[in-house]
């Protein structure tokens, strides 16, 4: 009897140690796991799902990696080959591991027209269907690697002097940086010719940040999720059709409070406390 | 030399195989592409990891068909065919600790038999499942995030980079730690592998009328539990544990182990 309880209590103690033991390790790896998720700042290649997606969805096995580099044209301009633009991140690169990223100011994209690094996805994290054009054919104008910024006070551009280098730089080139044209009013005789970028057209291939002349590019790409804003719904332009579309079956709202129950011109005249 | 054909041959197909992927990044060969998570074998045929593909499938990710079709490539062979054989076959990983196995043996780390109370062989199992469920609470796939054999296996193809680490860890782990410490107990990719493979036809047979019970065969197992039947019966080894590596084979003296097709040794059997 005194046996069977002694087994028992063991028997317990041992499952109560392998779920306590499990879960421990459980935590630590869903900790880690969660961790090396968040390496927001990483340009991904064409089509690359949004990174959440992406970062699910890659399985890590460098088709598209071996795709970029193994391209003919990857030669500089004496002949010798030169590296391709997508690398896998290894330890110590603080991205996840294994998946594909690019540095613009190392190798910018040079978006090649068939894309060959996305048709090779296996598993679709490279989304071909973003990158389709109206006639179903690949088009590497529509891919979305990040968003080009200007740091207009390190842009020399914007202290008077002429620099036109992102600007010539861009594949795509007066849509995606054009030039816009401002008179030097501290000297009185020059022009501004400053860069801006074009959300709707730039691809963030990086490009320009890598033929920026400054010490550190004062063009640079981020992921278009950390390279923009967003206004929000409840802002409706009015002057623009199609947005006032948003708005046309809306009902109207009567707030009912303390301050509603009067007037506007009432309250408005009294000192009432709120 | 005698005794270390299949050592060699496993060796070659290992390095045969990672040369393939490494050409595939390097010169633009088109055999075998990719990594273990998905390949492209002669540019065409996807093979793709399992264990990978239900991480990102529990993820709640749904892959593309060319992976899942490629894991059912992969699963078919080794489940038919291989057995567990792509842990000592294919495997970047099974050289290293192949060599802190070998130093163990060498150095005589291994006088005595220590038990690790909470790190058993049927660890790696439940590290197995853990690394799926992770992989449904984090929404990424758990193992692929530290495994040391696609961190090896890129490392050869693109470059180490901080990764050698990880490689040289599990070398010290294996040595002066825990004896077939990340193969034998620890691996969840080698532990989906055991399942998949357990019922392969590809086995090694033991005849123990030859037997001399040297037990050179047990010393050289880096799972020597699937060996019970040494000296005591003529079977099959049927455990899918058995990495059909073939070391047995090859330092046994007196012929009393070799590989044979399942459904022949059984009929072999009937007949005696």
């Amino acid at each position: 009897m005194a046996n069977s309880d002694n087994n028992r209590r063991k028997f317990f103690a041992t499952t109560l140690q392998s779920v306590g033991l499990t879960a421990l390790g459980g935590l630590l790896w869903s900790g880690y796991s969660d961790e090396v998720k968040a390496s927001p700042l990483v340009l991904r290649p064409p089509g690359a799902l949004p990174e959440e997606d992406f970062l699910k969805a890659c399985i890590k096995c460098g088709l598209c990696a071996e795709a970029c580099e193994n391209r003919d044209s990857n030669k500089n301009k004496d002949g010798s080959k030169r590296p391709g633009t997508l690398k896998m991140a290894k330890g110590g690169d603080h991205r996840m591991i294994g998946t594909p990223y690019f540095i613009p100011t190392e190798v910018p994209c040079f978006m090649c027209d068939d894309i060959p690094c996305v048709p090779v996805c296996p598993s679709g994290a490279l989304d071909m269907p973003s990158l389709l054009n109206k006639e179903e054919e690949l088009d590497i104008n529509k891919s979305r690697m990040g968003l080009a910024v200007v740091h207009k006070e390190s842009c020399i551009a914007f202290w008077g002097i002429q620099c036109d280098a992102c600007y010539r730089a861009c594949p795509l080139l007066d849509e995606a940086i054009t030039l816009e044209y401002h008179k030097n009013e501290r000297t009185g005789k020059h022009a501004f010719l400053l860069p801006i970028v074009h959300s709707d057209v730039c691809t963030g291939c990086g490009l320009c940040e890598q033929a920026c002349v400054t010490e550190k590019p004062a063009i640079f790409v981020l992921p278009t999720e950390h390279s923009t804003g967003r206004a929000g719904s409840h802002y409706v332009k009015g002057w623009d059709e199609k947005d006032q579309e948003r708005v046309k079956d809306a009902k109207e709202i009567k707030t009912k409070n303390e301050r509603s129950e009067k007037e506007a011109s009432d309250y408005l005249n009294m000192e009432v406390e709120y | 030399m005698k005794n270390m054909k299949y050592l060699l041959l496993r060796r070659a197909t290992q390095f045969v195989i990672l040369f393939l992927y490494f050409g595939a990044n390097a010169y633009g060969w088109h055999m075998l592409e990719g990594t273990f998570g998905t390949s492209h074998l002669f540019g065409f045929i996807p093979l793709a990891d399992p264990y990978t593909t239900v991480q990102v499938l529990a993820s709640g990710f749904v892959l593309g068909a060319d992976v899942l079709l490629g894991a059912l490539i992969i699963t078919l062979f080794y489940m038919i065919v291989g057995g567990r054989a792509f842990c000592s076959w294919v495997c970047p990983i099974n050289m290293v600790t192949d060599l802190a196995n070998w130093l163990r043996r060498k150095l005589k780390l291994d006088k005595e038999e220590v038990n690790y109370r909470f790190l058993k062989r049927r660890t790696r199992y439940w590290i197995m499942v853990l690394g799926i469920v992770v992989s449904a609470v984090v929404g990424v796939a758990a193992f692929e995030v530290l495994s040391p054999i696609t961190i090896m296996q890129r490392g050869i193809i693109f470059g180490f980079g901080a990764g050698i680490s990880v490689i040289i860890a599990i070398f010290l782990f294996d040595l002066f730690g825990v004896r077939n410490g990340w193969c034998g107990h620890l691996c969840p990719l080698g532990a989906a592998y055991s399942l998949i493979g357990s019922k392969s036809i590809i086995r090694v047979e033991h005849n123990h009328t030859n037997c001399t019970n040297c037990m050179d065969c047990k010393i050289v197992c880096p799972e020597n539990q699937v060996l019970y039947m040494i000296n005591k019966e003529s079977i099959s080894v049927t455990d899918g544990e058995c990495t059909n590596c073939g070391r047995c084979v090859d330092v046994c003296n007196d012929d009393a182990l070799g590989f044979s097709i399942r459904s022949f040794a059984k009929k072999a059997e009937d007949k005696q």
